[in-house]
């Protein structure tokens, strides 16, 4: 689950989230990538993608990775804090993102609202998200302000101390309230994933409570907790930064040398979080009540981590399952017996582990049908559909229709550089997941390699219909809906 | 000789990475100021004409194997028949559920099996049939494109399975305060006879009156070549593409259109508050605003300045105000959204519940500001804002499509984007602060809340802004 800065981000729900293996990787600079290697032979498919880059580190830590294109003047400027709400202290759920919102108020040279009005005075647009493993940040400009990005990205990165205050944390404190009131408590099904996560996950487990957090404890958010945040996640080695777009490398590496050098390294390294890998052992069943019309049924999975087997099979399990009108479940449940107004698979991969998630929203139950009848029956064909999948692997065609849709979909995000979802955060996403910046190819050989018998056997390993978990929102029969009650 | 080169070139290096490392921090007392901004390389739109006098424009854009593909119709919302609200909207929908001799799902499998994303949409003044594919397949979708666009066949069932589906988003959007606002706003601003008072796809009622009649009427009607325009942007050249296209698109035929016109909605003249009730809401939605201008207004570069400053960018005053300076809400803006005829202009948020009054009054303090001059330095910051935001209308094959559909559906000149830049350069504090006055007049404003009435009511009444009334959620769904 993402929190985003602001609104323009709210409806970014894909991008790949980040691992502790940053904390390890050596400081030394890799080789920039050979022009050479990046032609792999492609299979017959399609063309492969490549993204030139260079990639040096600084004396203090910081990991830099820079990529050109020249397509219009613009520029990112892209930075991944290898620190989500998985780092969260017991009691400061929601922590996390407060932090990420603090990180626009103003810093030791900036003084607060200078952020962004010296950058909407050059062009520029930015905003964070936080998620449960890292923490991002943009600013999109046109490239003749690049030095303007650097000035502000380090003064935060090296300064905020200078100019945080009680009173800029009482500040986002109550906007972030507000955003957990628009966008969980206010918003129908809004509270279902953060039950969800209680189910999933046991007491303790890193992903159990939810980014946005708790009430009570974004009420007891401190200036202290935010010091000794900063100090322990935000130092430069726990961060990697990205410049992409129309920019000149060498340039831009003196740039960064000149405005990134004097942040002081910290004192220690972050060790990758240890916590025992989730499971489930049985079913769990759990019915919430919203003010909604119409019943929907979650259905979740413990599933791979990204990039580990299975998660891609997961990928294309989702694609079979309700990936467009031919899709199993969209055909039966919307398109063939209108029972459901829409559906939804997906696998949602992080570091420690993913969750698989079906969703189906039910039309209004007939006349006479309760909710509950309505969700038994979807329930029921959603078990019939995935043990089908489990049993024998899809027509070739429907295995080809999937795998070529999130072909074109690798392709469609090559197109941009900016924002949540352009190349310069897949950059830093891929080097964050794998020290390899540019994993272009090799993420969708993942997709490539696959056959059609690896999908009904990832479906059978990992979708058992006896460990996993199950919401029902049912509508409100009367008084408050489901409280969040941890 | 090639060894002794590599040995300098990487103590080179390592001299680059010690000095870096030593070099004194930068002054950081005083921000960089950008440079000049580069020459933005305006793309080059090559105009052709089909047979049938369709019209393509072609941008070549070689930076990824992928082609988008848009044809046009300058039918939307605004061309629906009095009574039939939402008919070119269910249209535009109707249009891949059965096309040429493909059933709904053959449709659906032919353009995911070619990694196409092939989607079809409506709005006020335009319907628009989409095509994103890997240029490899482009030749291949290009045929199943033509047939949604061209010949849909409207089957029996489908409209009845779609329809059904529509009623049923209707019914989730009474759920939904952020959803139920934007109807309501409308509806409350244009009266439910105007075409701007009702959601673009209609209300139950006309959605349950639709034939397949209808649509084969509205379709005939209006989606010809002389009321179109095709747009191929990405990686293809242009003379290899016309002829590809003349073979899909180039035998289409059909009447000329009648263009349509919207009558221009009565101005407000008095405020009035109006509260849609929403028990237990953990926030008040609201819109404040009323009937705005056409796309066509000559105000409309003073008025994209007026609108960054008052609530567009993320330092506008109401955003800085309501978020930043009191925290009553994750976001605050305002919109003038511009159409075929006047639409609406409104101010926004969602509050906290326990201060929507005090929300309310933050609301017009800015609206009332907002008519006194402008300090130039605020003025010229919008318009930095917005000329150099510019070239990100290029960046993506989708994103320059959609550039050129607007252009055609608005009737912009053909120096548009050429003349943009200059254009919002020339807007002067004087202009702001006119169009201001015009505008923006917050005494005859309707306030539209969606939230708790039974807590925020009170409060609301002790600021009185004028007469309040309550809105049935049916009265602004019908």
């Amino acid at each position: 689950m993402i929190s985003a800065r602001h609104r323009a981000a709210a409806l970014v729900i894909s991008v790949s989230v980040a691992a502790i293996a940053h904390a390890q990787s050596s400081p030394a600079p890799a080789p920039p990538k050979p022009a050479s290697a990046a032609a792999t032979p492609a299979p017959a498919r399609t063309v492969a993608l490549n993204v030139s880059f260079t990639q040096f580190t600084l004396p203090n830590g910081l990991h830099v990775i820079l990529h050109e294109d020249h397509t219009v003047p613009l520029a990112t400027v892209n930075v991944w804090y290898h620190v989500g709400s998985a780092r969260e202290k017991p009691g400061r759920t929601g922590f996390a993102h407060l932090f990420e919102h603090l990180m626009f108020e103003g810093s030791g040279h900036v003084k607060e609202g200078e952020f962004d009005t010296l950058l909407e005075a050059a062009g520029a647009t930015n905003n964070g998200s936080t998620e449960t493993d890292r923490t991002n940040y943009y600013i999109d400009l046109p490239s003749n302000a690049l030095e303007l990005a650097l000035f502000l990205e380090s003064d935060r990165m090296g300064y905020l101390l200078d100019a945080m205050s009680p009173a800029r944390v009482n500040g986002q404190r109550d906007v972030v309230k507000n955003e957990r009131r628009q966008r969980y408590e206010n918003a129908p099904y809004g509270m279902a994933q953060i039950e969800i996560d209680k189910m999933l996950y046991p007491e303790g487990h890193p992903y159990r409570w939810p980014t946005i957090g708790y009430m009570e404890d974004l009420t007891a958010a401190s200036y202290e907790d935010v010091v000794e945040f900063f100090k322990k996640y935000y130092q430069p080695a726990n961060a990697s930064l990205v410049i992409a777009g129309d920019i000149d490398s060498a340039t831009t590496r003196a740039l960064v040398e000149k405005w990134f050098s004097d942040v002081k390294p910290g004192t220690e390294p972050v060790r990758p979080i240890d916590f025992p890998h989730a499971m489930l052992t049985g079913v769990q069943k759990k019915t919430m009540e919203d003010r909604v019309q119409l019943p929907r049924l979650y259905i979740s999975w413990l599933t791979p981590s990204f990039y580990s087997p299975g998660d891609a099979e997961l990928d294309v399990v989702s694609q079979i399952l309700a990936g467009g009108k031919n899709s199993r479940l969209y055909k039966r449940l919307v398109y063939d017996l209108q029972i459901a107004q829409d559906v939804s698979a997906f696998q949602a991969s992080s570091a420690l582990g993913s969750q698989f998630q079906v969703v189906v929203t039910a039309r209004p139950p007939a006349q006479g049908a309760t909710p509950q009848s309505a969700i038994e029956r979807i329930r029921g064909i959603v078990d019939e559909e995935i043990a089908k999948l489990q049993k024998e692997a899809p027509a070739q065609r429907e295995f080809e229709r999937a795998v070529n849709q999130i072909e074109a979909s690798f392709l469609n995000r090559m197109e941009s550089v900016g924002g949540f979802e352009g190349k310069g955060n897949q950059l830093n996403a891929y080097y964050t997941a794998t020290g390899n910046p540019d994993y272009f190819n090799e993420d969708l050989s993942r997709y490539r390699a696959l056959s059609a018998l690896d999908i009904s056997a990832a479906a059978a390993f990992w979708l058992p219909a006896d460990q996993r978990v199950e919401l029902v929102v049912e509508p409100m029969k009367g008084g408050e809906p489901g409280k969040d009650n941890r | 000789m090639k060894a002794r080169l590599t040995i300098a070139a990487a103590i080179l290096a390592s001299v680059t990475i010690a000095l870096g490392a030593q070099q004194a921090p930068p002054d950081r007392s005083v921000a960089p100021k950008p440079g000049p901004p580069d020459a933005v390389k305006l793309p080059a739109i090559q105009k052709r004409t089909l047979s049938n006098g369709l019209p393509v424009w072609i941008v070549e854009l070689h930076k990824v194997p992928v082609a988008h593909v848009t044809l046009v119709t300058k039918a939307g919302a605004g061309s629906d028949p009095r009574g039939k609200y939402g008919l070119a909207n269910l249209t535009a929908e109707m249009l891949d559920e059965g096309a040429g001799s493909r059933t709904a799902l053959q449709i659906a499998d032919a353009a995911d099996y070619l990694g196409a994303n092939l989607s079809t949409a409506s709005g006020s003044d335009a319907s628009y049939v989409d095509l994103q594919v890997p240029v490899a397949r482009l030749a291949q979708a290009l045929p199943i494109m033509a047939d949604v666009a061209l010949r849909p066949t409207f089957p029996e069932d489908e409209l009845k399975r779609v329809r059904e589906d529509l009623l049923t988003s209707i019914v989730e959007a009474e759920d939904d305060p952020e959803t139920l606002i934007q109807f309501a706003f409308p509806r409350i601003v244009f009266g439910a006879q105007h075409r701007y008072g009702t959601m673009p796809f209609g209300t139950a009622t006309t959605l349950k009156g639709f034939t397949v009649a209808d649509l084969k009427q509205f379709h005939a009607a209006n989606y010809v070549p002389s009321n179109s325009l095709l747009i191929v942007t990405g990686d293809v050249t242009a003379d290899a593409t016309i002829a590809r296209l003349e073979s899909t698109f180039g035998t289409w035929k059909g009447a000329p259109v009648q263009a349509a016109s919207v009558s221009t909605a009565p101005q407000l003249t008095s405020r009035a508050l109006y509260i849609v009730d929403k028990p237990g809401a953990a926030q008040t939605q609201i819109r404040i605003g009323w009937v705005g201008v056409p796309r066509s207004t000559p105000d409309y570069f003073a008025l994209r300045v007026l609108n960054t400053i008052l609530g567009e960018a993320f330092t506008s005053r109401l955003n800085q105000n309501l978020r930043e300076e009191h925290g009553y809400a994750y976001g605050a803006s305002s919109r003038f959204d511009m159409r075929g005829s006047a639409g609406p202009f409104y101010a926004a948020a969602g509050v906290q519940t326990d201060k929507t009054s005090e929300s309310l009054t933050e609301f017009f303090k800015e609206l009332e500001n907002i008519r006194k001059p402008v300090p130039a330095d605020e003025v010229e910051k919008a318009k930095n804002y917005l000329a150099l935001l510019m070239p990100r209308n290029f960046e993506t094959t989708g994103s320059m499509a959609n550039s050129l559909a607007q252009m055609f559906v608005y009737n912009l000149p053909a120096d548009y984007f050429q003349t943009y830049t200059q254009r919002v350069r020339a807007v002067t504090p004087t202009d702001v602060q006119r169009v201001a006055e015009k505008y923006i007049q917050p005494d005859k404003f309707a306030v539209v809340v969606v939230g708790d009435r039974k807590v925020i009511e009170p409060g609301i009444k002790a600021l009185n802004l004028g007469p309040i009334r309550n809105v049935e959620i049916d009265e602004i769904m019908r």
